[in-house]
């Protein structure tokens, strides 16, 4: 099954709430998959400065001391934000492939779940109630986000296998479904140069879309080819800097349900995940079409 | 008149209760409120009880229903209707997948659209859908009716049996086995009454075509033996 959401604002009073509005929306939908749960929220842009979210299985060990150790290992200014098993680096732009480079020479152990200017990505195995809690998602604020919860099919219940998945700054997604073609296209896009961190089938599709934008085309455009590349079941929400995409399969037998007022559009796997919004008794509540590409920008 | 209040009563509560009424009496009304996308709204009810639904349900709603009359003032999730084997279900709004999947009886009406495989391998219900349905639809269906007075999706009436599909607006392609047939006197008496009960007054049965088997996948033909 899996159970994903997402909410992108177009009332920026709502932009303090956004953290807590998506999680009561991915909590909702936590019998759809109980094993791990995840998020990415975007916030505000700083200039010139360079998010990555890591992730460590020993947090106290390798948090500890990482911005002088990176000082030492030439990246100036690091900041470090541990929240739980995450934590937020951030360093100058033109730094964030030493810091990645570094980081795998100091702390073996860490896992860069994403980057960008906007984006941080928490996710971990458990409930979406404890998972959330961990990293106080409810007190994030935000333009726009994007939820998972996992039921696995396709590859193991981990930290890594979890969604959303990220292959390019500041974009990332959520997968409901099972691809058919992920390991020749792994193995194409490997080729490309994109790099893959997993074995899972949903990773695939977010490195596709990675590529694809990589050629020039928008997250519109990317997600019209993925309707001809990609061959399996799929719901998908995505993320970009400044948007927020929806595609389905053709067969479409993935739930959706979207919701949009002057305020916000809103995804659910089911309209229950949208219930607790401001205004949904008057948004235009609709069922997205097999095969059509939808997609916001701020 | 018995009000269940999902957002104070457990679901649970109300569909014990609606299992709980004489089956030959005549129970009071039933009104469901703050349903708010509820999975298994008013399933398996087997009673003539009228129950109105104020807003929203989830998957399944008035699943396997016989005798009574389910009405939703809202939009309804996937397989709503599934398995109805008499009775009367009303969605006032949209409706999500496999609307009225495999029922036997009973009429549902859909007064928005239906999204895809509305009424798939339907066995005797009639369905009257006042806007759209998805693709895929009637897929497998056996008997019954699917009355359609907007579009139908693709691959309408994939591998069909016996059912009659009446659409007034544009059929974007044909499943297999799938043909346009001829209206003939008993179809438009059909269909007069079929959107009389629906309460629609307005759409004539002549605007109407019909589709049905072509009757071709009934027996293995000896043709396609290489294909095996």
């Amino acid at each position: 099954m899996c159970g994903i959401v997402g909410l992108f604002l177009k009332d920026k009073s709502l932009e303090p709430q956004l953290g807590a509005l998506l999680s009561e929306m991915l909590v909702t939908m936590t019998d759809r998959g109980p094993d791990s749960a995840g998020i990415a929220i975007y916030g505000a842009d700083q200039n010139d400065l360079v998010k990555l979210t890591i992730q460590s299985p020993e947090p106290e060990t390798d948090f500890a001391g990482l911005t002088e150790d990176l000082r030492k290992a030439g990246i100036k200014n690091a900041s470090i934000l541990p929240k739980n098993t995450h934590a937020v680096i951030t360093v100058s732009s033109d730094q964030i492939d030493a810091t990645r480079s570094a980081l795998e020479d100091l702390r073996p152990n860490v896992r860069v779940m994403g980057t960008g200017t906007a984006m941080e990505i928490y996710k971990e195995v458990g409930l979406p109630k404890d998972v959330l809690e961990r990293f106080k998602i409810s007190d994030m604020s935000g333009t726009h986000g994007i939820g998972h919860t996992r039921m696995a099919t396709e590859s193991a219940v981990t930290t890594l296998g979890a969604h959303p998945f990220s292959t390019g700054s500041d974009q990332c997604l959520v997968h409901n479904g099972s691809l058919s073609n992920h390991n020749n296209l792994r193995r194409e896009l490997t080729r490309e140069g994109i790099r893959l961190e997993t074995q899972n089938d949903s990773e695939v599709a977010a490195a596709y879309l990675t590529g694809e934008m990589a050629k020039g085309k928008n997250l519109g455009e990317a997600l019209t080819s993925a309707l001809d590349d990609l061959d399996g079941f799929f719901t998908f929400v995505v993320g970009t800097k400044s948007g927020f995409g929806v595609v389905r399969d053709p067969i479409a037998c993935k739930p959706a349900v979207m919701a949009e007022t002057d305020a916000y559009v809103a995804f659910g796997s089911e309209y229950r995940a949208l219930v607790n919004l401001p205004g949904i008794e008057d948004a235009r509540v609709w069922e997205p079409e097999p095969a059509t590409v939808y997609f916001w920008e701020h | 008149m018995p009000v269940f209040d999902l957002a104070t009563t457990e679901l649970r509560a109300l569909n014990q209760a609606l299992h709980a009424l004489d089956k030959s009496g005549v129970p009071e009304d039933f009104e469901i409120t703050n349903p708010r996308g509820a999975h298994a709204v008013a399933v398996g009810i087997d009673a003539p009880v009228n129950v109105t639904i104020n807003g929203s349900v989830g998957y399944y709603c008035a699943g396997m229903n016989e005798q009574a009359t389910v009405t939703v003032n809202g939009n309804a999730g996937p397989g709503v209707a599934e398995n109805m084997m008499s009775g009367k279900v009303v969605i006032k709004g949209d409706a999500s997948q496999y609307a009225g999947a495999t029922a036997h009886g009973g009429l549902l009406v859909i007064e928005g659209n239906a999204s895809s495989r509305c009424g798939i391998s339907m066995k005797g219900v009639d369905i009257v859908v006042k806007g759209n349905i998805g693709h895929m639809s009637a897929f497998m269906a056996q008997s019954g009716n699917l009355v359609v007075l907007g579009d139908a999706g693709d691959a309408l009436g994939d591998s069909l049996y016996e059912a009659r599909l009446f659409v007034r607006g544009t059929v974007k392609s044909l499943g297999a086995d799938c043909e346009k047939k001829e209206m003939r006197a008993e179809h438009i008496e059909l269909l007069t009454r079929l959107l009389a009960d629906a309460g629609i007054t307005d759409v004539k049965p002549e605007e109407f075509t019909r589709y049905g088997s072509a009757r071709t996948l009934y027996n293995f033909s000896v043709d396609n033996f290489d294909a095996y």
